[in-house]
This record gives C-alpha cells, sequence and structure tokens, in this order.
C-alpha cells in the first residue's frame, strides 16, 4: 500500500444530512482529484483501522460526499451520523480500482453500494448504462433523483420489501431472472453486500455472461 | 434474557479486567488463565484452587463458555470435518487434517466471508459474522484430537485479517506462556491482502503469513477477487517486501490453478518476476470444483509442468495434496450455506 494511502488527513465537516432511517450522507470539501468508483478510509480518530467508504460525489463536484448505514453495534456509524458541521474526521487520500469508463455496461448495486454509481453518473459517465439498484424499501433508492435524471428509462429500482410500490416489487435477483433479453457480452459491475455479490454473479454467468465481464465490489 | 458473558477466549489482560471488576485480587486473572488453558477447565466450579466466594462471584457474571462439536464427518483419507455452533446460533467448519507426523488443523475465523472469491464456496454463503477470540479458540480446544495436533492454520472460513483483532488475540493465547504456549513457527494465517490489517499482523504476531495470490497480473486477479479493486495485489507484495522478516517467519504464495486462466509460461514468468526479492515459498493447489462454477482445475501434468517452470527460475514450490475432497473439506469448500435459514431482512 503506497505510504501516503495509509496517511489520513483532518477534514473538517460540512454536514451529515438523513437520507432515509438509519441512512445518512456526510459531506466535506473536495481538496483532492479522485476517480469515480475509488474509495477513502474514514474515521473519527487518526490512530485506528478506518473503514472504507465509496465516493458518491462526481469527479468535479465542490464536496466529497460518502453515503452510510448507520450500524447500531459499529464502531463508527453510530459516531459518524451525529456529526456536526464544523466536527472533524480523518481521511485518506482515494484509491481503488472499481473504475468503469465510456463503455456500454450494467451496474448493479444493493443498497448503500450504489454510492460508485452514484459518483460514475454525478461525473457523466451514465451513457450506455442500465442501473439497477436494489433496496427494501422506496425510501431506500438514494440520489433516486438525480438518477432519474441522469439515467430516465435505464434506471430500474427493485424494491424487496414494499408492496403497492411504483418500482418494481421485488428483488433486483428476481428482475434479473425475469429479464428476457440480457446482454451478455457487455460488462456488468456489482457493488453491494457479499451475499447480493455472489448471488448476482452466479446468475449472470447462469445466463451467459463471461466471469471476466463482471467486475465486483463488496462491502466489507 | 442470559447476560452472561463467556472467559473462554479472554487474553491475560482481559481477565485482569475481569477480576478488577469483581474485586478479585490481581493474580486470580493468571490462575484464570490456568485453568482456561492449560488444565481445560470445563465449568467454574472446577477451578478449585480459586477461593469459593471467587467461584460464586464469576458464576454470577460468567460461563467458562465452550463448545462441542456438533457433528463430524470423516473422509476415506482420514480427514475430519467438524462443525460447531456460534452465540449467535449459525454454524462453522473446521477441518482436521492427519499426515503421517504430522495433525494440522485448519479454523475458521468468520460466519461466510465478505470477500466474494469467484472460486471459493465459503463466498457464496456471504458473510454472518465474526467469529470471537474464543470461538476460533474453542475449535482447536474442543477437538477431540486435540493432543494430536501439530499445526494450525487459519485457512477455514472467513478472511482472517477482516477480523484481525479477534485472530491477533487468538494467537495471543495459543502462543503466550500463560495460554498453551505454543511457538507461533506452528501456526500460519492466510489473507488476501487487506493491507493495514496485515501490517497489524506483522507487527504484532510472529506466525507465519500465507497470502492467496491466484494470479499475478492486477487485472485477471481482479476478475476472480474482488479485493484486488482496493488492495492491489502489486501493493500488497511491495508492502511484503518492506519487511526483513528473518529465519524465523514464512511467507507462503497460495496459487489455486485454474485451466486456462492462471496456467500458463506467461504466469510463472510474471510470478517470478513479481515475486523476486522475497524469501518466499509457493503452493500450488488443485482446484476443487464448487457448484455452478464456469472454472476448471489445471491437471496434475499441467500443475507439475508449471511447478517446474517456477523450480526453474529458483523458486521454491510445492504442490499440495488436496485432502477430505469427499467430505468438502478440502481447500475452498467449507460452507455452513444449507444450514443458514434465509434471510428474511437482505438489502436487495
Amino acid at each position: 500500500m503506497d505510504a501516503e494511502r495509509s496517511i489520513l488527513y483532518l477534514k473538517k465537516v460540512k454536514s451529515v444530512k438523513p437520507v432515509a432511517p438509519g441512512v445518512f450522507v456526510l459531506s466535506f470539501s473536495r481538496d483532492f482529484n479522485f476517480k469515480s468508483g475509488q474509495v477513502l478510509a474514514i474515521d473519527v480518530v487518526p490512530d485506528r483501522q478506518p473503514r472504507l467508504y465509496s465516493i458518491a460525489s462526481g469527479e468535479k463536484d465542490e464536496d466529497i460526499d460518502i453515503l452510510f448505514d448507520e450500524r447500531p453495534d459499529g464502531q463508527l456509524t453510530p459516531i459518524l451520523s451525529v456529526l456536526k458541521p464544523g466536527d472533524s474526521i480523518f481521511v485518506s487520500k482515494p484509491f481503488g480500482t472499481f473504475q468503469c469508463h465510456d463503455e456500454k455496461a450494467w451496474w448493479i448495486a444493493s443498497g448503500t453500494g450504489i454510492a460508485p454509481f452514484v459518483s460514475m453518473a454525478r461525473t457523466g459517465l451514465s451513457t450506455g448504462k442500465v442501473l439497477i439498484h436494489g433496496g427494501r424499501k422506496d425510501e431506500n433508492f438514494y440520489f433516486s433523483d438525480i438518477l432519474e435524471k441522469l439515467l430516465g428509462q435505464n434506471y430500474i429500482r427493485c424494491a424487496s420489501q414494499h408492496t403497492g410500490t411504483t418500482f418494481y416489487n421485488g428483488r433486483l435477483t428476481q428482475w434479473l431472472r425475469d429479464v428476457r433479453q440480457l446482454p451478455v457480452d457487455g460488462k456488468f459491475y456489482l457493488c453491494g453486500s457479499p451475499e447480493m455479490v455472489v448471488e448476482v454473479r452466479d446468475l449472470l454467468i447462469s445466463k451467459g455472461a463471461a466471469f471476466h465481464n463482471i467486475i465486483s465490489e463488496t462491502y466489507f | 434474557m442470559d447476560a452472561k458473558q463467556n472467559l473462554f477466549g479472554l487474553t491475560l489482560e482481559q481477565l485482569k479486567i475481569v477480576v478488577r471488576s469483581l474485586d478479585l485480587p490481581a493474580f486470580t486473572a493468571t490462575q484464570l488463565a490456568d485453568w482456561l488453558y492449560k488444565k481445560h477447565a470445563g465449568v467454574i466450579d472446577e477451578m478449585t484452587n480459586l477461593s469459593k466466594n471467587a467461584r460464586r462471584k464469576l458464576e454470577e457474571k460468567y460461563y467458562v463458555g465452550l463448545t462441542l462439536p456438533s457433528n463430524v464427518q470423516t473422509s476415506v483419507d482420514g480427514t475430519k470435518k467438524y462443525l460447531y455452533p456460534t452465540q449467535t446460533k449459525k454454524f462453522i467448519e473446521s477441518a482436521y487434517i492427519p499426515d503421517d507426523d504430522r495433525a494440522t488443523l485448519c479454523v475458521s475465523t468468520q460466519i461466510g466471508c465478505k470477500m466474494g472469491c469467484l472460486f471459493c464456496m465459503t463466498g457464496k454463503q456471504g458473510f454472518q459474522g465474526n467469529l470471537t477470540a474464543g470461538e476460533i479458540i474453542n475449535q482447536i480446544h474442543s477437538l477431540p484430537e486435540f493432543e494430536n495436533l501439530t499445526n494450525i492454520v487459519y485457512m477455514g472460513m472467513g478472511e482472517p485479517l477482516d477480523n484481525i483483532q479477534a485472530v491477533l488475540d487468538s494467537i495471543e493465547i495459543m502462543t503466550a506462556p500463560w495460554g498453551y504456549g505454543w511457538s507461533p513457527k506452528r501456526i500460519t494465517v492466510s489473507t488476501i491482502g487487506i493491507i493495514p490489517a496485515m501490517i497489524s499482523f506483522l507487527e504484532k504476531s510472529d506466525a507465519h503469513l500465507a497470502v492467496s495470490l491466484h494470479s499475478p497480473f492486477d487485472e485477471e486477479r481482479r476478475q476472480i477477487m474482488p479485493i484486488q479493486n482496493v488492495y492491489p495485489l502489486t501493493e500488497v507484495i511491495r508492502e511484503l517486501k518492506k519487511w526483513d522478516l528473518g529465519r524465523q517467519r514464512r511467507i507462503s504464495f497460495e496459487y489455486i490453478m485454474f485451466k486456462g486462466v492462471n496456467d500458463s509460461p506467461r504466469h510463472a514468468r510474471e510470478l517470478v518476476r513479481l515475486l523476486n526479492g522475497i524469501k518466499c515459498r509457493i503452493n500450488l493447489i488443485r482446484f476443487h470444483s464448487i457448484p455452478d462454477t464456469v472454472l476448471e482445475g489445471t491437471d496434475v501434468a499441467g500443475m507439475v509442468e508449471f511447478q517446474n517452470m517456477l523450480k526453474a527460475k529458483g523458486m521454491t514450490v510445492t504442490i499440495r495434496a488436496s485432502r477430505g475432497e469427499d467430505i468438502f473439506a478440502a481447500c475452498g469448500l467449507l460452507s455452513t450455506k444449507e444450514l443458514l435459514k434465509r434471510q428474511q431482512d437482505t438489502d436487495y
């Protein structure tokens, strides 16, 4: 690991806004460049193992946005969720290679795994992309106003626990099973829980996608 | 709800905190460690050199906390796969592998795994939680063949360095004079290369390290191991090259061989180039097929050919014997997915 990446820099929080029950967007000023899909190591103290979060803002945006869900038994997120403007956090430089370019591709995410795709869309990489987002309820489709605007009909929301929703009623894996024509010669980018990633990857492979065209990132 | 805690799996420092909180004499911590890890006490009342008052106070708040295996399967080659229930009412597996004068136990560190490697059966069940140090050590302590054990490998279910503190605590208990007193040379921890935790491990432990490599090319490794997106192999190797690991500590690289994917002369050449400057051993491992996989294992002749290419360049290379394949105990096959109730609260 580049020594530079293990260094944590002091940043001041601009805001922490709830976007759904238990889910927040943490923002602070962007004073470095990054590539959409990269992650940051973040903590509220400088001397322990920080956690990794994907950046959800665009490459040229003024602020860095971090989407996170609060884990009540977690060490960090219960503290992050109550931070106030001006509070300090410690942040690494961006790193990681989960990057997608101008090619046609499918983006598949569960929960807060939507973050890197929001960043890519905000950076202008949404042309030729289909985004499938799985969430429990309608409220779990974070940044949907932005994504609706940028992806239009190619933004598919699958609500697994919400009946009567205006979106697809069921898990995203069911949507993928049901879809008649999946263009399996393209690239697939997966981000989310390990359960989703391994299940979707198996499903795509069973439908004819080549494993080397499936690029995955799991939460850990 | 039973709020009692387990004593088993606590380090000496943690036991000192326990005895302090109960207003017991400080030396009670050492006595407790002795009963837990050397005398194999199953209940607090067996700890007869503790005063009755001390035992009563301990029993009010603590159990010893040992768990026996709930099932065992035996392979035709003598390997045994043990199933252990966890405190969270899930299950993990350990593989006991006897071999002439050695007997190795492969322990789990997590229920499932977050890493999602394409070739691994454990990854297919997703992640259901970390094990405590006690649950890791219990797999060793409660093994019927405990007395035969010569080696421990942290290569069962889960990514050990994704549960670094419990792994370090368990190694401390295994190697400390107040614990089992094992030499760290008898312990190997495997990782796919979570760099910050790997640095912690190298700083805080003297056990051997095994790195799951599987492809020397960044882009090809990314296709089979998602971790590559965050911690690329070249950076893992760069970090390892900074360490003067001396004679006492061994680094090995695990390389599962997939037909037509990572077994070409091009891969062998790059492997040699990549590992140049690191005193290490490469373990070539036969791929054990898992359901719905598109990957195929390299045949024995192909593995020997690959081994010879590496040996010709001066590398130390072994082909690891497959053990316990008929009971799904071999490398990459441990899984308790079938025992999980379908999670209703999935986020997708």
